[in-house]
């Protein structure tokens, strides 16, 4: 922990971090706050347990909040609609003190994305981070790529309206091609795989964009104002290879570890520093064992979120968790195999290098003799007849740092119809393509879009803070007037996925945590751009649909 | 919150009995122990009127329906003696807050706390109802005075709220997209001695809309309604919807309302 590493308060050994279910995250709980190193100091202070909770108005308060930028950004094309060059200028709100992420997420999370899924000959970014008087601005789902999605989409669509062509028609004419990869950017990054023509043109289906002016016509029959727009987004997650965020400036690795235990019966735990508050890691990380070592689901435990008893990690975030956590997973139970190959050498009396290995069965190359895996736990841990230059027990650990980032990509689009009689959007249709690499439980994948989406539209139409222009006093300050987004303020969704496999890290994964939060913001507002005719800023809350409808 | 005495008495005269001056009722609690929570108010004792028989439930006899004051939003909405008699009525109570608050919140609540945003206002000053405390009645419209003020003396007990049914009532609200109170509520009614507009949520406490009124009364049509403006002058405006808005809204609202009417 940064607390006791650098702040010295406890020797990092004699520090116990219990996190059991934390009721989400979506990045707030990553930072340290003054009020956990004030509780340690003051407990060590006065030799007794001090518990401290923070109720929603401290929370409203003090938690971080998430992404204050004003943008500037222009946008060259040539005749045909190609894109020549891409110039923005942002200024970033950093609130009254730093943050832990603060300064990183409208510079390395933001502006390396500005490239979109595009070929885009020449990018220049310019981000000023700037001090107020407002609650520290840090990571929030998504962190600096919402940001840079939202910039480059809104971008394109207002490109295609001036240049008089479908926004999805300019974009497919930018995409960088199925076949380059990997692709190289102005800003930095090397793009894994993708097929962004595909995930777009799969989006469109899904919401049949060639059926939409007649929807258009006939909600115009209604008095309604129906709009379409898109987002296609992209995202660096995997977070990160540590030479790499190193020479960013980063005093940190960013590496995952993990530990699998087979247990004499044959169950096994695993131990992972990917700590899980409601990403379901207990049952993708099983299957992960399950699957490759022919475990039944249930007779794997996932252990996390106690530092005495998992081994270090980085933190949940960054859509990292399978792509980074779940390949030192894999790595620790390469070992297992290897381990495990070595016994059933022995006990079959093989050759360790005429053993092949399938879901737990190790079988000698051209014969009938196998052994399964639980057969083998339970000879290394009663190792009676055993290779006498052979540790018993088989429980490994790995660490595993990722060789690149991974890029997650997709095109969302959002269909909606506008009362202008009141300023309600109505979200009428949403389909989501994404294409995150492999999917190990497509349920939790599609869970995961379907909570980004939600707090994608609730940035887009929902929520703001609001500080008091003369006092400062925090307006927002509880769900009165916050407003978060609820189940009847959401359409369905459509999700459907197109993957291309990630060729950086073993589990061909590329996450897909944030993937609906990047990528709504921007689709929503260019459907209610398309809608009124003409652009306003976030949150398009009623009031200000109005006003716009009514000038349209 | 500050620590207090607690009573919970079965009858009407105990509790009126039982409060005192720094002390207060406590209903269904949604209002109220928020405040005491955040100790933005302070009581020596709460008299819980939840033990009280007499103050809850639903009568209807010939042209008049009373609600007990301890009735909570969800008996109202599901009653189907408001269904029938009064629907809009019952449309209004189910639209109150959510489940939970619809469970616990209760009219006698609701009215005496006064809140600007809050629905029932509406209906009592539309409906032309009468309030009936442990003393006296006294009709809607004097009974709400201003913004979280009412004609309640102090230990005053507001026992039932009886409302004339209406030849045809409605009500349209748009709801504050976070709170979900009323950023405009109108409710309107036509009654034996002519159409009442009533308008929540857009000024600091219920008022009625003359203009509209006179329109509807001589065409009872959503289009009647439509044009009319209303002064934004004195209406709220805070960080959800300025006055101008509200105002606007107040036009699409009754002309839902009237659509709705039934
Ligand atoms: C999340 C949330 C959402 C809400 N949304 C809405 C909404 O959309 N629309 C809406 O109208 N309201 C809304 N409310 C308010 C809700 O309707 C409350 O129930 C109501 O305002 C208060 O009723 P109560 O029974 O809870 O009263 P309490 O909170 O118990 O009391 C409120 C006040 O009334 C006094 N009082 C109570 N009963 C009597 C009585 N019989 N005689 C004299 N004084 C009495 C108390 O002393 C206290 O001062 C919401 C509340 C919450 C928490």
């Amino acid at each position: 922990m940064i607390l006791s590493a650098f702040v010295a308060i406890a020797p990092e050994h004699k520090l116990r971090v219990i996190a059991p279910d934390v009721g989400g995250g979506f990045g707030s709980k990553i930072f340290v706050y003054a009020e956990e190193t004030t509780t340690i100091w003051a407990a060590k202070r006065v030799g007794r347990p001090i518990k401290w909770t923070a109720d929603r108005s401290e929370a409203f308060l003090t938690d971080a909040h998430g992404r204050d930028h004003a943008t500037h950004a222009e946008m060259a094309f040539d005749a045909d609609g190609h894109i020549l060059g891409f110039r923005v200028s942002t200024k970033a709100n950093m609130g009254a003190y730093l943050s832990t992420f603060a300064s990183a997420v409208p510079t390395y999370l933001y502006a390396t994305l500005l490239n979109g899924q595009y070929k885009m000959p020449c990018i220049y970014a310019e981000v000023m981070a700037g001090f107020t008087n407002t609650t520290p601005v840090d990571a929030y789902r998504g962190a600096g790529r919402p940001e840079a999605t939202y910039v480059v989409e809104r971008m394109m669509e207002r490109a295609a309206r001036d240049m008089n062509m479908d926004p999805t028609e300019l974009r497919m004419k930018n995409f960088i091609s199925p076949d380059a990869y990997p692709y190289e950017t102005p800003v930095i990054m090397t793009y894994d795989s993708g097929d962004y023509p595909l995930t777009m043109n799969t989006a469109k289906k899904m919401i049949d964009y060639d059926g939409f002016q007649a929807r258009k016509a006939e909600s115009a029959s209604r008095g309604k104002l129906r709009g379409i727009g898109s987002a296609a987004y992209i995202e660096a997650c995997g977070i990160a290879p540590s030479a790499a965020v190193g020479s960013l400036g980063a005093g940190v690795g960013l590496w995952e570890s993990a530990e699998v235990r087979f247990n004499p019966t044959g169950s096994v735990t695993v131990f992972t520093g990917s700590h899980s508050h409601g990403q379901g890691h207990e049952t993708t990380f099983a299957q992960l064992i399950a699957d490759k070592l022919g475990v039944p689901f249930d007779q794997v435990e996932v252990v996390h979120g106690d530092t005495t008893k998992v081994p270090f990690g980085m933190g949940t975030y960054g859509s990292r968790s399978l792509a980074v956590g779940g390949s030192a997973i894999v790595k620790a139970a390469d070992k297992i195999v290897e381990k495990a190959k070595k016994i059933a050498a022995h006990l079959m009396e093989a050759s360790a290098d005429d053993i092949e290995h399938s879901h737990g069965v190790f079988s000698i190359a051209g014969t009938d003799k196998q052994m399964t895996i639980g057969e083998i736990a339970f000879a290394a841990y009663v190792p009676h007849n055993y290779p006498e230059d052979l540790e018993p027990g088989l429980a490994e650990n790995a660490f595993y740092d990722p060789l690149n980032f991974t890029f997650p990509a997709g095109t969302h689009i959002a269909e909606v119809e506008i009362d202008p009689d009141t300023g309600i959007v109505d979200i009428v249709d949403w389909a989501a393509a994404d294409d995150f690499g492999n999917i190990i439980n497509p349920m939790i994948v599609e869970g995961q879009v379907h909570g980004g989406v939600a707090q994608g539209i609730g940035q887009a139409l929902l929520e703001g803070v609001v500080y008091d222009d003369t006092s400062g006093q925090l307006l927002t300050g509880s769900y009165m007037d916050y407003c978060m987004p609820r189940a009847d303020d959401l359409p369905s969704f459509k999700v459907e996925a197109t993957n291309t496999p990630c060729p950086s890290n073993p589990l061909g994964v590329k996450g897909c945590g944030e993937a609906g939060a990047i990528a709504a913001p921007a689709a929503l507002m260019n459907a209610i751009t398309d809608a009124l005719g003409k652009e306003i800023d976030m949150p398009a809350t009623p009031e200000k649909v109005w006003q716009a409808a009514q000038s349209a | 919150m500050y620590s207090f005495e607690y009573e919970r008495p079965k009858g009407i005269s105990e509790a009126v009995g039982a409060v005192g001056e720094d002390d207060k009722f406590l209903a269904g609690g949604q209002s109220f122990l928020p405040t005491l929570k955040l100790r933005l108010a302070q009581v020596d004792k709460l008299v819980d009127l939840g033990s009280i028989a007499e103050l809850k439930g639903i009568t209807v006899s010939g042209n008049e329906v009373s609600i007990g004051a301890m009735t909570t939003h969800a008996t109202v909405a599901s009653s189907a003696d408001v269904k029938s008699s009064i629907p809009a009525l019952a449309h209004l109570a189910a639209h109150i807050g959510d489940a939970q608050v619809r469970n616990r919140g209760t009219i006698g609540g609701s009215i005496a706390n006064n809140d600007p945003a809050a629905d029932y206002p509406s209906a009592l000053v539309a409906l032309g109802a009468t309030v009936h405390t442990n003393n006296r009645t006294i009709a809607a419209e004097d009974f709400f005075v201003d913004l979280f003020e009412t004609a309640l003396e102090e230990g005053e007990l507001i026992t039932k709220v009886t409302f004339p049914i209406a030849e045809k009532a409605g009500y349209a609200k748009f709801p504050n997209p976070a709170s979900r109170f009323a950023l405009v509520g109108v409710f309107v009614a036509k009654t034996a001695s002519g159409v009442r507009v009533a308008v929540t949520g857009a000024g600091p406490s219920v008022f009625r809309q003359g203009d509209m009124e006179a329109a509807l009364d001589s065409n009872f049509s959503p289009d009647a309604v439509k044009g009319i403006k209303t002064d934004a002058s004195g209406l709220n405006s805070d960080i959800h919807a300025s006055a101008e808005y509200r105002a606007h809204l107040i036009s699409v609202m009754a002309s839902r309302a009237v659509a709705a009417a039934s």
